[in-house]
C-alpha cells in the first residue's frame, strides 16, 4: 500500500502525529502523477516541484485538509499558474487572480500539485474535446476517462492525489466518477462558490469534490461550501457539518428508483449492478420505492437547448482581445455548441427553442418535487454504458449528448447529485451509480454513500498501470 | 438552419467547406432536440435560475483586494499599446 492509498481521515492524522511530512506526501504525489501522466494524459500542467515541496515544508496543520495533495479541473483561475479549460484560446493564460475554491484550500493548508484535463469549456463527456490531448482511462487506456472532468477523475483512480476539485454542469463530475471508480460529489446549485470557474452554462454549473470515498468528500466539502460574496448565486444557507453524522445508517429510508431510467438504452451489466446496489440499500435498512421521472423524455433537449445558449453568451468575451487567443482556435464540438446555443436564442427562434425548454426545465422541477414527496433518495445509473473507446463519441455527435442522458436533468433542477463505484463489468470496467437528493440534501446523500462504502469495497480497488 | 447568418451572429469566421460539414451535425443536433416543440407547456412559467434569490446587490464601495493594477489587467492581451488595449478601428477614415 501506497501513501495515498489512505483515506484522508487517516493521513491527516498521520500528518499531525509526524508520522509523515508534508513534504514526503507531496513528493509521493508528484512522482505519481509524472510516472502516470504519460499513460494517462490527466494532466494539462504538473506544478513546479521545488514550488509545491516549499510549500509543503511551511504548511501549516489547521485543517484535515491541510498538508495534502490535490488537483484541480483546469477551469479554475489560479493566480500566476496556466488556466486553459483545455483549449488553445486560452493555452497562454496567466489568471491575476484566483477562484475562491482555490483561495479556500489554499487557506484550508491543502498543496496544490496539478492542473487536469477535461474536455474544452465542459463542453464534453469523454474528456476527448480538448487541445491537449485525449485523457486516458487507466482501467483500460483504449477507453476515454468520461468528461468533461475526466482528468482529475484518473489523477484520483491512480491515487496521485488525495482530492480533486471537478465542475459539473450536466454530468462532467458523475460521469468521469462512475468510469474511473471513484466517488465525485454534484453540489447543489449555489453550495459552492463559483468565482474563478470559467463558466459553460452559469445557470446549471457547479463545483465540487471528487476523492476515492464518500468520508473523503465530506473533509472537501466542509471546507469549500459556503456563501461568496463574490458569487451572487452561491448560496446563504447554513454550511452543514457533513461529518458529523455520516455513520447513522440507512435505515427506513425510502430510496425510489426511476422507472424511467431502466429501458432499453441501458448496458444490461450497468443494469444489473444498479439492481445490486439497491438490494444491498434494503439489506441496510432502507426501502426501495417506485418512482416515475417522465420529464426525461424531453432531458437532452433541455439540457442541450439551454446549455448552448448560456454558453454561447458566456464564450462571446473570448475575442482575443483583452485576453487569449481568437475564434478560431475552437474545436468543431465547441463551435457546434455556441451555434445551438446562438440558434435557439436568435430572432423567430427564441419562444419555439429557448423560452420552451426553459418552461420544460420548470416541469423537470416539478418532476423531482413529486419524486421527492414519495421517496428521500433518488438511486440511478450514471452512463447507460460503461466507459467508451476512444473515438467512439467525439466522432458521433449525437451519441456524444446521449451518453449524458441520465446526468443532465439534475442541473436544470439544480439538486445535488452523489457519485459512487458499485461493481464492475465482465471486463473489469468500473461502473458507478448516482443518489440523487432534494436540494440542499448533501449531508444526506454522503450518509447514504457513506453507508453502502462501508459494506462494499468497490470504492477501494484501483487500476494496475 | 441557416449557418452562414448564425455562424456571423456568433462572431464565429468559418470557411464555406468548414460550415457545410457543420450543417451535417448541426441538423442531427437539432433533428435530437426538435421533439421539444410537442411538449405542452401552455401556461407554465419559463425558469432561469434555480436559487431562489432576488436582487442579490453588494455595498457601493470599492473592494481594493480585487482592484487590478493597468499592467496587470493588460498582463494576458497580446496587443497593447501605452498600457491599453488596441482594438481595430470601428470608424474608419474617409
Amino acid at each position: 500500500m501506497n501513501l495515498l492509498d489512505s483515506s484522508i481521515r487517516v493521513l491527516s492524522q498521520k500528518l499531525r502525529s509526524k508520522e509523515v511530512s508534508p513534504v514526503e506526501l507531496a513528493s509521493a504525489s508528484l512522482a505519481a502523477a509524472k510516472s502516470h501522466q504519460p499513460k494517462t494524459n490527466a494532466y494539462i500542467t504538473l506544478l513546479d516541484e521545488n514550488a509545491v515541496l516549499d510549500q509543503a515544508k511551511t504548511v501549516k496543520l489547521t485543517t484535515p485538509l491541510s498538508g495534502l495533495p490535490y488537483v484541480l479541473k483546469d477551469t479554475f483561475l489560479t493566480q500566476g499558474v496556466k488556466t486553459t479549460s483545455a483549449s488553445n484560446v486560452l493555452k497562454n493564460y496567466s489568471p491575476q487572480y484566483s477562484a475562491t475554491v482555490v483561495n479556500k484550500l489554499s487557506q484550508a493548508g491543502g498543496i496544490m500539485i496539478g492542473k487536469c484535463n477535461q474536455d474544452a469549456w465542459g463542453h464534453g463527456g469523454s474528456t476527448e474535446n480538448t487541445d491537449f490531448g485525449c485523457a486516458k482511462n487507466p482501467w483500460d487506456l483504449k477507453r476515454v476517462t468520461g468528461g468533461s472532468s475526466g482528468g482529475p477523475a484518473a489523477s484520483i483512480a491512480c491515487r496521485d492525489s488525495m482530492f480533486a476539485i471537478g465542475e459539473d454542469t450536466g454530468g462532467s463530475i458523475r460521469n468521469p466518477a462512475g468510469w474511473c471508480n471513484i466517488s465525485g460529489l454534484k453540489v447543489t446549485y449555489g453550495r459552492v462558490s463559483r468565482y474563478g470557474c470559467i463558466a459553460y452554462a452559469s445557470s446549471f454549473d457547479t463545483v465540487g469534490p471528487m476523492a476515492k470515498s464518500v468520508e473523503d468528500l465530506a473533509f472537501v466539502l466542509g471546507e469549500i461550501a459556503g456563501i461568496d460574496p463574490y458569487d451572487a448565486t452561491s448560496s446563504p444557507q447554513p454550511v452543514g457539518d457533513y461529518l458529523s453524522g455520516i455513520n447513522q445508517g440507512v435505515k427506513n429510508l425510502k430510496i425510489g428508483l426511476p422507472k424511467e431510467f431502466f429501458n432499453d438504452g441501458l448496458d444490461p451489466q450497468v443494469k444489473n449492478l444498479i439492481v445490486k446496489a439497491a438490494s444491498e440499500y434494503e439489506k441496510l435498512g432502507a426501502r426501495i420505492v417506485d418512482v416515475s421521472l417522465p420529464m426525461i423524455k424531453y432531458a437532452i433537449s433541455v439540457y442541450y437547448l439551454l446549455a448552448p445558449s448560456e454558453t454561447s453568451s458566456n464564450l462571446g468575451r473570448y475575442d482575443g482581445i483583452r485576453y487569449g487567443n481568437g475564434r478560431e482556435n475552437f474545436t468543431q464540438e465547441t463551435i457546434r455548441r455556441i451555434m445551438v446555443g446562438t440558434y435557439a436564442l436568435s430572432a423567430g427562434y427564441y419562444d419555439a427553442y429557448y423560452k420552451k425548454a426553459q418552461q420544460a426545465r420548470t416541469l423537470i422541477i416539478n418532476d423531482f418535487q413529486k419524486a421527492f414527496s414519495s421517496c428521500d433518495l433518488i438511486l440511478s445509473p450514471i452512463s447507460p454504458t460503461p466507459a467508451t473507446l476512444i473515438g467512439e463519441l467525439i466522432s458521433d455527435p449525437v451519441k456524444n449528448l446521449l451518453a449524458d442522458i441520465y446526468t443532465v436533468t439534475t442541473n436544470p433542477a439544480g439538486i445535488p447529485s452523489l457519485a459512487i463505484p458499485c461493481g464492475f463489468t465482465g471486463q473489469k470496467l468500473p461502473v458507478g451509480m448516482q443518489l440523487q437528493g432534494p436540494m440542499f440534501s448533501e449531508s444526506l446523500l454522503l450518509k447514504a454513500g457513506y453507508t453502502y462504502q462501508q459494506v462494499t469495497n468497490w470504492h477501494e480497488s484501483k487500476p494496475t498501470l | 438552419m441557416d449557418v452562414t447568418s448564425i455562424a456571423k451572429l456568433a462572431n464565429l469566421t468559418l470557411t464555406p467547406s468548414e460550415l457545410t460539414q457543420l450543417e451535417t451535425g448541426l441538423n442531427q443536433v437539432l433533428e435530437l432536440v426538435n421533439h421539444i416543440r410537442e411538449l405542452n407547456t401552455v401556461g407554465i412559467e419559463p425558469t432561469s435560475q434555480v436559487t431562489g434569490l432576488t436582487n442579490v446587490t453588494r455595498d457601493d464601495e470599492i473592494d481594493q483586494s480585487r482592484v487590478l493594477t493597468q499592467a496587470q489587467a493588460i498582463s494576458n492581451s497580446q496587443s497593447v499599446h501605452n498600457g491599453y488595449f488596441e482594438v481595430n478601428a470601428i470608424f474608419q477614415d474617409q
